[in-house]
C-alpha cells in the first residue's frame, strides 16, 4: 500500500518553475474576491447560501499551478476560489452570485452552481459528495478520448462519509483513471468537527487504502507544498497509474456559510490559525525574506487585485436581472 | 472620501437586526478581517468583519440600537493618511441601488404545465419500408449497435452488459463487435457508475447506462435527478447531458414487492429529461436510436415481459421514432384508451373485447410520457368524448391522474363522463400468483372502465 507520510516541513524547497509572485496573486485574487461577496452578501444584493473559500487559498491554487490546459476540476458548492483559480472572470462569478443576466448561468445557477466547459470548470454541486462520481466520469471521459487530462475532483471532510466516494474509489482504481481526489480537510462538515464525524478522523488520506489507492497528506496552508505534491501525483495519474487521494489539512476562517454563527469552534482557534499558518502571509514572508520581491511589489498587487473585485462587483450590481423569459429557457436543449 | 460601513444582512432572510455592541473604538486601526462588531439577528449573535483597511473613523450608530435596518451607514472608515475633515464630507447614505428589473414582458406558458389548446398535429408517421421480424430485446440491441457503429462516443455501461451478454441478453454480442472499451461491466454500483456516466456525458461522450432493473435506479435517483437533469438549468444553458438510462421497468413476474414497480411517473415527473417507454419492436428500435441521438438525458422504460415478443420492425438502419409523439394503434369513436409499455399491448386485446360488444375504442400508445403528446390525448377525446387511462403503476400522482387533469383543462366541455384510471392497485406488489394477478391491471378490467365511461352496465 502506497500511503505516504505527510509532508508538512514549512517552507519547502520550491520547484524551479514556481512563480511566486504568481501564487501569490492568485491567492489574494481569491481572498479579496470573497472578502467582496461577504460585503455584497451583508448587502443583501448575493442571496442564499454563500460559501466562502477564505482560508483555504492555497489548495485550489497550489493544484492548479500544478494542472495544465485540458484538465478538468470540479467540486462542491464552496466553489468561487476554484473558478478563479481555473481562470473564470470574477466579473461573471460574482454577477452569478448576485443573480444577474451576466454571471456564468446567466442567474439561473447562482452560488453554488456555475460552469465553464471552456476553462474545463464542471461546476459547482449542492449535493454533498455528488461530484466525486461525476469528476470520475470526467477522468473516464479522459481516458476513453485518450485526451492525456486528469480530472481534479475536490471534496469536503464531511463529503468523505458518503458511500458515493466509496463507489467512485472502486471503479477509479478498477478502471486507473486519470483522478486526483483531493480532500479539502478543514476540520468541519458545517458544525461538525472531523473528530466527530469521521473514524480514524487523522488519516482521511488513508479512506482509499481498501482500493489500493495512494493516500498522501499536505499542509493545505502551503502553497509550495500543496503545488509539489500537485506536481508529483498529476503526473502520476497522467502516467496512467490512476486514482490519487490527496488531503489538504487546511482551515476555514468565516462560517460555514453566511448564515453560521459558529458556536461549534473557539475564536481562539480560528485567530490562531490565522496568525499562524495563514496561506497569503506565509508566502508574503517567504516572498520578503527571500527577496522575490519588494513590499511594494506586493502592495501593487493587491491594488492590482482590489481593483479587479471591485469591478467585479460593480458589474454584478449593474447587470440586469435575467428577463422572465428566462423562467422556461434551459431546461431541453432545443427547446 | 471615507468608506461607509453598512449594517449587514447575515442571514438570508435577515431585513433589521440588532448592532449588539461594537469591538472598536473611534479612532482604531482596522484592517479588513478584523471584526468590529456583533449584530444580533433573529437566529443568532453573528460578528461583523470590516472590508477594508483604515481607520474606525466615526461610529453614526451606538452599541445596543435595535432595529437597525439592514443597509444602514452604522459608521465610517477613514483610508491610510486621511484627514478627519472628510467625514464632514460625507452625503447621504449610498445604499445597494436595487437591480435593475427588465421590463416586463408576458411570460410564455410551459408547454408542460399548461399546454396550448391542441392543435392538430402530426402522429407518428407509418413506416411503410422494409421489415424483418425480431423480438423486442434483438429490436434494443440493433438500435445500440447501429448507433455505436455511426458515434464513437457511445458506449453501453452496467452490470452484466460484457461477458454475461446483459442479465436480460439485451446486449448480446456487443462485447465482441465493440470490445470491452465501449462495453463496460460495472460493479453493483449504481449510484457510482449512474454519477460516472453523468460525468462522462459533461465531458462530451454518450453514455448508455443499464439499469439491471429500473428498481435499483433508486439507488442512483440523486444523480439522475439531481444532476443530469438540472445541470442544463443551473448552467444557463452552457452544460449539456446527453445520457441515456434504460433498462425493465414495471412488473415482471413473481419477483414481489422490490423488484416490481413503474417508475413511469416518479421520472415524469421532474423538468429536464425526456422519458419515453416503448412497446413494440419497432418502438424500441425507433425509440432507443432517438433517445442515443438526444442532447439530453432519457429515461428508457423497457419492460421484461415484453423482451420476447416478435414484432415486425423497421430494417433501415435510418429509421427512428422523434420523441414525444404518441400513435394510435387502433382508431374507434367511442371511447379513448391511453396506454404504453407493455399494457398497449392488453389495452389493444380489451378493445377487441369492446368491439364484439359494440363499443369501438381508440387506443393510444404514447410511447413518450415527458414530453407528452398532450394534442394526440385532446384530439381523441374531442372525439370520443371518453377517456381510460391504463397504467402498471400506483393510482396516487400517476400518469393517469396527470392525463385526467390535462383533459380536464383542455376538454372539459368534451367530457361525456368522469375520466377513469385503470392502475396497479395501491399496494407493493404481492409474490402469491393469484394476488399479483389481482394487482395489475388486465383486459376485464379495462373493458369495465370503458363500458362504464360508456355507461354500460356489466351483463
Ligand atoms: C447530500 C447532502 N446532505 C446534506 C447537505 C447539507 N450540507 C451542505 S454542506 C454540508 C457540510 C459539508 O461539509 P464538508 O464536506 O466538510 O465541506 P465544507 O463545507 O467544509 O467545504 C452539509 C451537511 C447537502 N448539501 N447534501
Ligand atoms: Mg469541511
Amino acid at each position: 500500500m502506497a500511503t505516504a507520510k505527510s509532508t508538512s516541513s514549512k517552507g519547502a524547497s520550491k520547484s524551479p518553475s514556481t512563480d511566486l509572485l504568481k501564487l501569490y496573486r492568485d491567492m489574494l485574487l481569491i481572498r479579496r474576491f470573497e472578502e467582496k461577496a461577504g460585503q455584497l452578501y451583508g448587502m443583501g444584493l448575493i442571496g442564499g447560501f454563500c460559501h466562502l473559500y477564505i482560508g483555504q487559498e492555497a489548495v485550489v491554487v497550489g493544484l492548479t499551478a500544478a494542472t495544465r490546459p485540458g484538465d478538468s476540476f470540479i467540486t462542491s458548492y464552496r466553489d468561487h476560489g476554484h473558478m478563479l483559480a481555473a481562470g473564470m472572470d470574477p466579473k461573471g462569478v460574482m454577477a452569478e452570485l448576485t443573480g444577474r443576466v451576466g454571471g456564468y448561468s446567466k442567474g439561473k445557477g447562482g452560488s453554488m452552481h456555475m460552469f465553464s466547459r471552456e476553462k474545463g470548470f464542471f461546476g459547482g454541486h449542492g449535493i454533498v459528495a455528488a461530484q466525486v462520481p461525476l469528476g470520475t466520469g470526467l477522468a473516464f471521459g479522459h481516458k476513453y478520448r485518450e485526451d492525456q487530462g486528469v480530472c481534479l475532483c475536490f471534496l469536503g471532510d464531511g463529503a468523505v462519509n458518503q458511500g458515493q466516494v466509496y463507489e467512485s474509489f472502486n471503479m477509479a482504481a478498477l478502471w486507473k483513471l486519470p483522478v486526483i481526489y483531493v480532500i479539502e480537510n478543514n476540520r468541519y462538515g458545517m458544525g461538525t468537527s472531523v473528530e466527530r464525524a469521521s473514524a480514524s478522523s487523522t488519516e482521511l488520506h488513508r479512506r482509499g487504502d481498501a482500493y489500493g489507492i495512494p493516500g498522501i497528506a499536505v499542509d493545505g496552508m502551503n502553497v509550495l507544498e500543496v503545488e509539489k505534491a500537485g506536481r508529483k501525483w498529476i503526473a502520476h495519474a497522467r502516467e496512467g497509474k490512476g486514482p490519487v487521494v490527496l488531503e489538504m489539512k487546511t482551515y476555514r476562517y468565516r462560517g460555514h456559510s453566511m448564515s453560521d454563527p459558529a458556536k461549534y469552534r473557539t475564536k481562539e482557534e480560528v485567530s490562531k490559525v490565522r496568525a499562524e499558518h495563514d496561506p497569503i502571509d506565509t508566502l508574503a514572508k517567504l516572498i520578503l525574506d527571500g527577496k522575490a520581491a519588494s513590499e511594494d511589489q506586493l502592495k501593487e498587487i493587491d491594488r492590482e487585485v482590489k481593483e479587479i473585485c471591485t469591478n467585479a462587483s460593480d458589474f454584478a450590481q449593474a447587470s440586469p436581472l435575467p428577463e422572465a423569459k428566462e423562467l422556461f429557457t434551459d431546461i431541453l436543449v432545443g427547446i | 472620501m471615507p468608506i461607509q460601513i453598512l449594517m449587514p444582512a447575515l442571514s438570508p432572510t435577515m431585513t433589521e437586526g440588532k448592532l449588539a455592541r461594537w469591538l472598536k473604538a473611534e479612532g482604531d486601526k482596522i484592517k479588513s478581517g478584523d471584526v468590529l462588531a456583533e449584530i444580533e439577528t433573529d437566529k443568532a449573535t453573528m460578528e461583523m468583519e470590516a472590508a477594508d483597511d483604515g481607520i474606525l473613523g466615526r461610529i453614526l450608530v451606538q452599541g445596543g440600537s435595535e432595529g437597525v435596518k439592514v443597509n444602514t451607514p452604522i459608521g465610517l472608515i477613514l483610508a491610510e493618511g486621511e484627514d478627519k475633515s472628510a467625514l464632514e464630507a460625507v452625503a447621504a447614505p449610498v445604499a445597494a441601488k436595487a437591480p435593475a428589473e427588465p421590463v416586463p414582458v408576458p411570460v410564455p406558458v410551459p408547454a408542460v404545465v399548461s399546454p396550448a389548446p391542441a392543435a392538430p398535429q402530426p402522429q407518428q408517421k407509418a413506416y411503410t419500408g422494409p421489415t424483418k421480424r425480431q423480438t423486442v430485446r434483438e429490436a434494443l440491441r440493433d438500435a445500440m449497435a447501429e448507433e455505436m457503429r455511426c458515434d464513437p462516443n457511445v458506449f453501453l455501461m452496467g452490470e452484466e452488459v460484457g461477458q454475461y451478454q446483459g442479465a436480460y441478453k439485451v446486449s448480446q454480442g456487443l462485447l465482441d463487435e465493440f470490445g470491452p472499451k465501449r462495453v463496460i461491466d460495472t460493479p453493483i454500483t449504481e449510484m457510482g457508475f449512474a454519477g460516472l456516466g453523468v460525468g462522462a456525458a459533461f465531458g462530451g461522450l454518450r453514455p448508455i447506462v443499464e439499469f439491471m432493473t429500473f428498481n435499483f435506479s433508486m439507488q442512483a435517483i440523486d444523480q439522475i435527478v439531481n444532476s443530469a437533469s438540472k445541470t442544463l438549468y443551473m448552467s444557463g444553458g452552457q452544460q449539456t447531458c446527453p445520457i441515456v438510462f434504460r433498462g425493465p421497468n414495471g412488473a415482471a413476474s413473481r419477483v414481489a414487492a422490490q423488484h416490481s414497480q413503474c417508475y413511469a411517473s416518479w421520472y415524469a415527473h421532474c423538468p429536464g429529461m425526456k422519458v419515453v417507454a416503448p412497446w413494440s419492436g419497432m418502438d424500441a428500435k425507433g425509440l432507443l436510436k432517438s433517445a442515443i441521438r438526444d442532447p439530453n438525458p432519457v429515461i428508457f422504460l423497457e419492460n421484461e415481459m415484453m423482451y420476447g415478443q416478435s414484432f415486425d420492425v423497421p430494417e433501415d438502419a435510418d429509421f427512428t421514432l422523434p420523441i414525444g409523439l404518441a400513435r394510435i394503434e387502433r382508431a374507434g369513436g367511442d371511447v379513448t384508451i391511453t396506454a404504453f409499455s407493455r399494457m398497449v399491448g392488453v389495452a389493444l386485446e380489451a378493445a377487441e373485447a369492446l368491439a364484439k360488444e359494440g363499443i369501438e375504442a381508440e387506443v393510444i400508445n404514447l410511447l413518450s410520457l415527458r414530453p407528452l403528446d398532450s394534442a394526440a390525448i385532446i384530439e381523441s377525446v374531442k372525439k370520443t368524448n371518453r377517456l381510460v387511462t391504463v397504467e402498471e403503476g400506483w393510482p396516487f400522482a400517476g400518469i393517469g391522474a396527470e392525463i385526467a387533469a390535462l383533459v380536464m383543462d383542455q376538454a372539459f366541455d368534451w367530457l361525456d363522463a368522469p375520466v377513469n384510471r385503470v392502475t396497479g392497485e395501491d399496494v407493493p406488489m404481492p409474490y402469491a400468483a393469484n394476488l399479483e394477478k389481482l394487482a395489475l391491471p388486465d383486459v376485464p378490467k379495462i373493458v369495465a372502465a370503458a363500458k362504464a365511461v360508456c355507461y354500460r352496465g356489466q351483463k
